[in-house]
């Protein structure tokens, strides 16, 4: 897919990553639009993960450029929720204080920052005590807190690591709800990377199919399913057919 | 109560088959009194004031040495930490020391230190600091990566990162290790007033009482230093389970 270069956030051109002598990327080239939900998804080990913490600046590329309007990273607003919720809270502070700390860390006025936290818990209908410490809370709700700090910022672009493969189905489907219908308030430029080929589809604007390594684009599929996209929007028409046009590449591409 | 019960019967057996040794004569009365006549001496001593001051001198002792080896071993435990391939690098003399008998380095300290009371302090400070620092170091090298990349991706730089994530994630083990450095100084402490120019503290006690044929005081006071130790270990996991609330959990 061709976007030009002014509407587009990130700018991936020529990246290069291998791990032990094998080629993960090899000239990986990809453009994501301002405000777009762009799902990763490809079979085990072929490199989403990686690609997105190489694009957050987390592990170093072998060569390649990443490229926000032409900002490093470094100099981007970003924010990440890993999949496990469990180790990337800080169980020392409460859930409230976790969400308060990066906006200390950039250093906002006390009052701006209960600003934020009261709005974040606005958004996200959040009815359980913030006061309480993270293992006090169920998996959902953590992972909840933790999507909650990585907005918090007010991030150029957020990157979700898997956020939803550590909970059950019920939870879930809740937070993917309440997930796609803030991303898309406040229209946050975002890279998903699931396993889950259903939630891929329901929260992206577009997916990206990945090959086995060497990583090469299998298919960039447009998702132009109406929004909000609840439970019944599994079974319309529309998303059947993407979802069978996706396996078919997800067979060939595991295949070959 | 029920808590209580089992270790109070243990307690109650323990006394009962003293004594029951005691009527057996399984040893010289002089060697092996009755539990009874044990513990009127020892507490006849606590009330002249003698073993209580002796308490009192061997508890100083050996908070001052575990003072100092908490302020030498935490920071430099958790510095080390945080520079692994610096921690790898002097592993092995922290590992050996650690492992060397502190007895055995009495007459290092005492050419040192002199004969008198900073000998055994400095034994017991050197044998609790290499134990604190060793648990800090590995609390530091095992926190969770994905915690310190949270923090790093919030915007943390190097030093708050070592403030606000690599601190708290050592101090379970960190406690871990006060713990442990703890009951190794009162160890040290007490087998440095035996042998160690000493005229007062549990140790020195202890080998006067025998040296005098005062076995009741003698059984008495061991007693007293494991009440101690045990009091000291109890504090401290008290203290563990109230500051790392998030432990394990």
């Amino acid at each position: 897919m061709s976007i030009p270069p002014r509407q587009a956030a990130i700018s991936i051109r020529g990246l290069r990553k291998a791990f032990g002598g094998q080629p993960v990327y090899s000239g990986f080239d990809l453009d994501v639009r301002r405000g777009d939900i762009l799902a990763i998804f490809g079979p085990n080990g072929c490199g989403k993960s990686t690609l997105i913490n190489m694009a957050a600046g987390l592990l170093a590329t072998d060569g390649g450029t990443i490229l926000y309007d032409g900002r490093d990273v470094a100099d981007v607003r970003v924010g990440y929720v890993f999949q496990n919720y469990r180790e990337a809270l800080f169980p020392w502070r409460r859930a409230a204080d976790n969400i308060r700390y990066p906006l200390r860390l950039m250093g906002l006025p006390k009052p701006e920052i209960e600003r934020r936290l009261e709005r974040l818990a606005t958004s996200f209908r959040v009815r359980f005590d913030l006061h309480r410490y993270p293992y006090e809370l169920s998996g959902g709700q953590q992972q909840l807190v933790s999507i909650m700090r990585a907005l918090a910022v007010e991030p150029e672009v957020l990157f979700l690591d898997e956020p939803f493969s550590a909970l059950d189905y019920e939870t879930t489907l809740s937070l993917r709800d309440l997930l796609q219908a803030v991303l898309k308030e406040i229209g946050v430029t975002t890279l998903l990377v699931s396993h889950d080929l259903e939630e891929s589809i329901v929260l992206a604007d577009r997916l990206l199919m990945l090959t086995r390594r060497p990583t090469t684009v299998a298919d960039d599929v447009p998702v132009a399913l109406p929004w909000p996209r609840g439970t019944a929007a599994l079974s319309s028409p529309d998303f059947v057919a993407i979802k069978a046009r996706c396996l078919d590449v997800f067979q060939a591409a595991v295949a070959a | 109560m029920k808590t209580l019960a089992a270790p109070v019967a243990g307690a109650v057996g323990f006394i009962l088959l003293w004594q029951v040794a005691v009527w057996l004569r399984v040893a010289d009365p002089i060697l092996l009194p009755p539990p009874a006549e044990a513990f009127t001496d020892t507490w006849a001593a606590l009330v002249r004031g003698t073993l209580a001051l002796d308490t009192w001198r061997t508890v100083q002792r050996t908070m001052l040495s575990f003072l100092i080896a908490t302020a030498i071993g935490v920071p430099l435990g958790v510095a080390l930490g945080a520079k692994e391939s610096v921690y790898r690098s002097v592993e092995f003399v922290v590992d050996f020391f650690r492992s060397t008998p502190a007895s055995a380095m009495f007459p290092l300290f005492i050419v040192l230190f002199g004969p008198g009371e900073s000998t055994k302090i400095a034994v017991a400070a050197f044998g609790a600091a290499l134990v604190i620092l060793f648990n800090a170091a590995y609390g530091v090298i095992n926190a969770r990566r994905t915690r310190v990349l949270a923090a790093r991706i919030m915007g943390a730089s190097g030093p708050r990162i070592m403030a606000d994530v690599l601190v708290w994630e050592a101090l379970p083990q960190i406690l871990v290790g006060m713990r442990a450095g703890v009951s190794l100084a009162l160890v040290i402490v007490v087998v440095a007033e035996m042998f160690i120019g000493s005229t007062d503290g549990l140790g020195h006690r202890v080998i006067n009482a025998q040296m005098l044929f005062e076995s009741g005081l003698m059984y008495g006071t061991i007693f007293v230093a494991g009440a101690l130790g045990y009091a000291l270990n109890l504090l401290f996991l008290l203290i563990e389970k109230r500051f790392v609330h998030w432990a394990g959990r």
